[in-house]
């Protein structure tokens, strides 16, 4: 400590560091050597401890099983090499168990050092209203008071009009850059390609999610048979399935009841949308004993055989129908889009459901 | 005894006894929770003779005619059997859930029924216990009736021939909404559920396949072909025998066990661990 600090700690250091006893308490504050003591100071309010030699086995124990583990992860590193599943999750064990146990070990050891080793005692920590005093705010107040009135803002019309009129364009400034956040929706939302026609100029086929075969209308002919459907030349375009996946249900024609549009259904198989209505979870839990079909997000449960009519949980709306056909060859292609958009409400989809049965179609 | 007495009013021990009591539960659970076993997928197929047809008519009518009528139509206690196929017999009978104890929304799976068991001279050690002739006998009796779908043969279900990773595309795309990632099953409604696979063997999982037991929906074999349904197979089959190093599975049925799990243990234990790092030290003179 140098001569220069010694002297000026008298006016620049506060009277108490946070965290160090008070004066009250303490004779010594932070800065302040210690008188030399071959004991333990006795200090009114702090309980002396015993040379804590039993806490310090454990602390060094602790630190000891660091260091071991420490080692032991450096030694598993190079002993379990990774390249499969089992020994990648072998390896993260070793590693991931070591780790913990280092940094548990090294937690532990400190925490007991503090707890069971280092002095303890009660501290008062003084706290002072954080207000200013009277005079300084009748100051404060007055200068502000005088300096409005110097300026002449509550006089001068002209000059307060123009400066609220200069600052209101740059206040809306943020509201036009939001544009630049992406492209707006359109009508994307509403449209998917089974409305389209393929590139050859065919109406587009339904292909089975995960074999990408197409579907022949007489293969699939088990009543009780579900398909997870999705578009021919659109097999893995996310952002198309996220609206488009359908669910394919076989059911025994006579099961159809008046919900479904049969002139959309082929021999008994009806497409829906397999996006739910509610939040857009893939709803595809179905029964064939029942038909119901449940969202698993909500428990939404649709009536498979009546247009997945809405019989329990918070959807709002029936699974969309797609309208099925068959080609020349006897396949499944869509007859046109939906009547609807599939999926969850957004913003612009208004009663797409009135506007359909407006025009004398079918929701 | 008396350390114990002594030290029960520390401020600590009711943390100790909260640590102790979530430890023996999670330990315990984690010990008894049921380890998936395998069936035995060997049934031997039975020849459909005359014979065999009469010998399971016979056992039909003294064990399913009940509830599905004399001659398999039917009644308000069970479903018509005519159609369903050797297969349904053979997958409803061998998984124990045929003949039901008791009607109820599902028929769950459970020990094989004692009458299609075999006596127990004929019983080898380490074998299963199924007559698979007694079996085969209904199965055919049923085939009889109305055809559909047959029992698969040994190499229609055999997982060797089947590819894992294209059997996992198609078991995401086409059975995980009811089945989980990894088959642990799930709820459906009105107190049905889709059941755990971890015990399902190859030949079960084809025939469910195609016969679509109870809730579960059809897949014939000619929307997905038979060697699609023993990719399936291999990949279900390979989920089963995954190994678990970290020691629990947590029943792998996603976030809601894994998330208790980190919710319970996981902050119940850094609560401890603060309290301990904070608390005061009881002081004989306060």
């Amino acid at each position: 400590m140098t001569e220069h600090d010694e002297n000026s700690a008298g006016w620049r250091s506060p009277k108490r560091v946070v965290g160090t006893p008070s004066p009250a308490e303490s004779r010594y504050t932070l800065g302040q050597a210690e008188p030399p003591s071959p004991k333990t100071p006795v200090i009114e309010g702090v309980e002396p401890r015993d040379e804590g030699k039993g806490a310090e086995r454990v602390v060094a124990l602790c630190f000891l099983i660091t260091f071991l583990a420490g080692i032991a992860f450096i030694v598993f590193y190079v002993m379990f090499q990774v390249g499969t599943i089992e020994k990648a999750q072998i390896s993260n064990l070793a590693l991931g168990g070591t780790l913990a146990l280092a940094l548990l070990a090294l937690a532990t050891g400190v925490t007991v050092w503090v707890r069971a080793i280092m002095p303890k005692y009660h501290l008062v920590q003084e706290r002072h209203p954080l207000v200013s005093d009277e005079a300084t705010r009748d100051e404060v107040g007055s200068t502000f008071l005088q300096g409005a009135a110097e300026s002449g803002i509550p006089k001068r019309r002209l000059l307060r009009r123009t400066l609220l009129l200069a600052v209101a364009p740059l206040g809306l400034l943020p509201l036009v850059l939001l544009k630049d956040l992406g492209p707006l929706p359109g009508t994307v939302l509403r449209h998917t390609v089974w409305g389209k026609k393929t590139k050859e100029g065919k109406e587009r086929r339904l292909i089975i999610e995960g074999t990408g075969n197409p579907i022949r209308a007489a293969n699939f002919n088990s009543p009780g048979g579900i398909l997870s459907v999705v578009p021919e030349g659109y097999e893995h375009d996310l952002n198309e399935l996220a609206k488009s996946t359908l669910i394919l249900i076989k059911f025994r024609p006579e099961e159809l009841k008046a919900g479904t549009n049969k002139n959309w259904t082929v021999d008994g198989i009806v497409a829906y949308s397999k996006i739910c209505t509610h939040v857009g979870c893939p709803t595809a839990l179905y029964e064939q004993t029942t038909h119901h079909i449940l969202c698993p997000c909500h428990q939404s449960t649709f009536d498979a055989t009546d247009g997945a009519r809405v019989i329990f949980g918070p959807a709002a709306r029936p699974l969309p129908q797609l309208p099925l056909g068959l080609d020349a060859e006897g396949y499944l292609v869509a007859k046109g889009d939906f009547p609807v958009p599939p999926g969850p409400s957004f913003w612009e989809r208004g009663d797409a459901e009135a506007e359909v049965r407006a025009k004398g179609g079918h929701a | 005894m008396k350390s114990i007495t002594a030290r029960r009013r520390h401020p600590l021990a009711r943390y100790a006894v909260l640590f102790l009591a979530l430890l023996l539960f999670g330990g315990g659970y984690a010990f008894l929770a049921p380890v998936g076993g395998k069936a035995d997928a060997s049934i031997a197929q039975g020849a459909n003779a005359v014979d065999d047809i009469a010998e399971g008519k016979k056992i039909f009518e003294a064990t399913c005619a009940s509830c599905h009528g004399v001659n398999a139509e039917g009644t308000a206690m069970g479903p018509s059997l005519i159609g369903v196929g050797a297969a349904s017999v053979d997958f409803q009978i061998s998984t124990g859930r045929m003949p039901a104890a008791a009607p109820a929304a599902q028929m769950p799976r459970k020990a094989i029924a004692p009458v299609f068991e075999l006596p127990l001279d004929q019983r080898k050690p380490g074998q299963p216990t199924i007559d698979t002739k007694k079996v085969a006998q209904v199965a055919a009796f049923i085939q009889s009736l109305g055809g559909g779908p047959t029992v698969p043969t040994d190499a229609d279900v055999d997982p060797a021939t089947g590819n894992a990773a294209k059997g996992g595309e198609l078991f995401r795309a086409n059975c995980i909404q009811c089945h989980n990632f990894v088959g642990s099953g799930g709820a459906l409604t009105g107190g049905k559920h889709a059941p755990d696979l971890g015990k399902a063997s190859a030949k079960e999982i084809y025939e469910a396949m195609i016969t679509g037991p109870q809730a579960m929906p059809v897949f014939n074999d000619s929307v997905i072909t038979p060697q699609e349904k023993r990719d399936m197979i291999a990949y279900i089959l390979a989920v089963q025998n995954q190994p678990h190093p970290g020691g629990a599975s947590l029943g792998v049925i996603g976030p809601v066990t894994e998330g208790l799990a980190a919710w319970v243990v996981g902050i119940g234990l850094l609560v401890l661990a603060a309290i301990w790092i904070t608390a005061k030290r009881r002081q004989v003179n306060d």
